[in-house]
């Protein structure tokens, strides 16, 4: 976890001017599709893997989307021992969602009034995919990468968010072996709301912190 | 000495908040990667991924969309381990690019 900063080095005699792509998927086929293709169905051939198992990766890998990290955080707002379970171990506590981290733990990280959370993968794009599907393009991105561990609070106003000057901002760094969620604050004005009323408000981007829960 | 994927700190110009849908090529990519990556294979694990896409040319790191760096890494490990070789991975390509190009 970094405190404001990131704990990357700094030194700055390197160049910043190449050019450089940013990390958003090419819709035009091409050599990746034909290299994907190739290496598939020669694993199916050498009896590696079969065309079933992949197949079954690919649904089960569309069938996780971010409302289950909204349904996971309204349990969290409501049931207060399950809340406890889930910074306690977070790995743990969403297999009762069903989710299985496989090779990674999860840790929860709970916005307070004084400290918001965000997180990043600075060095590729680790992500909560066992919760909240697989990540949008900015979270990829050099852009954001980079910037959101020297400078949170000026990359989350890029998307609308302003986190007041009294409150901290923790940035958590996530690797291949340990990945973040983000609990926000359950919003004012929804003391009357149910667990899946709740759960609608808690969209993906407020999972990873880039922006707060609203009610209604 | 920094590699191009040690990214964290730099500045790198104003947030492009963009979203694609992910492509069928590009899921299936990642589902190659899980199925040779569980208990049973154990082939490639996530942080073998992360490293092979590490050890590509910095051109290519650079210049690569992201699922095309992911394939790269994925076939860079499965070479590595004897598992393919780049010759037949090659062959196929130009197979399938053939058929495509008489569809």
């Amino acid at each position: 976890m970094a405190e404001e900063r990131g704990s990357g080095h700094h030194d700055h005699d390197h160049d910043h001017d190449q050019t450089f792509q940013p990390d958003i998927e090419d819709s035009s086929p091409g050599e990746g599709e034909l290299m994907a293709e190739a290496i598939r169905s020669l694993l199916i051939e050498k009896e590696v893997l079969t065309a079933e198992e992949v197949r079954a990766a690919v649904e089960q890998i569309d069938s996780v989307e971010a409302s289950l990290g909204g349904r996971i955080v309204a349990r969290a707002w409501c049931d207060s021992d399950f809340k406890e379970r889930l910074l306690e171990n977070g790995t743990e506590a969403v297999r009762e969602f069903g989710a299985d981290m496989g090779e990674a733990a999860l840790i929860a990280v709970e916005n307070t009034e004084a400290r918001h959370n965000v997180i990043v993968c600075t060095l590729c794009s680790c992500y909560p995919r066992q919760v909240l599907g697989l990540p949008p393009d900015w979270y990829k991105s050099r852009a954001y990468r980079s910037r959101v561990v020297i400078e949170p609070r000026a990359v989350l106003e890029e998307f609308g968010t302003k986190i007041p000057d009294d409150v901290g901002v923790s940035v958590h760094d996530s690797t291949a072996d340990i990945r973040y969620i983000v609990i926000p604050m359950r919003p004012a004005g929804t003391e009357d709301m149910n667990e899946d009323e709740l759960a609608a408000l808690v969209t993906r981007d407020a999972l990873v912190g880039v922006t707060l829960p609203k009610a209604g | 000495m920094q590699r191009p994927h040690d990214m964290g700190g730099m500045d790198a110009g104003k947030m492009e908040i963009a979203e694609h849908p992910v492509e069928l090529w590009q899921k299936t990519t990642n589902a190659m990667r899980q199925v040779l990556g569980d208990e049973r294979r154990r082939l490639i694990r996530a942080d073998e991924l992360r490293r092979a896409i590490e050890d590509l040319p910095q051109d290519q790191y650079e210049a690569l969309p992201y699922f095309d760096k992911w394939i790269r890494a994925v076939r860079a490990i499965l070479v590595e381990k004897g598992v393919l070789t780049h010759e037949e991975i090659d062959a196929r390509i130009e197979e399938l690019r053939a058929q495509r190009a008489e569809a």
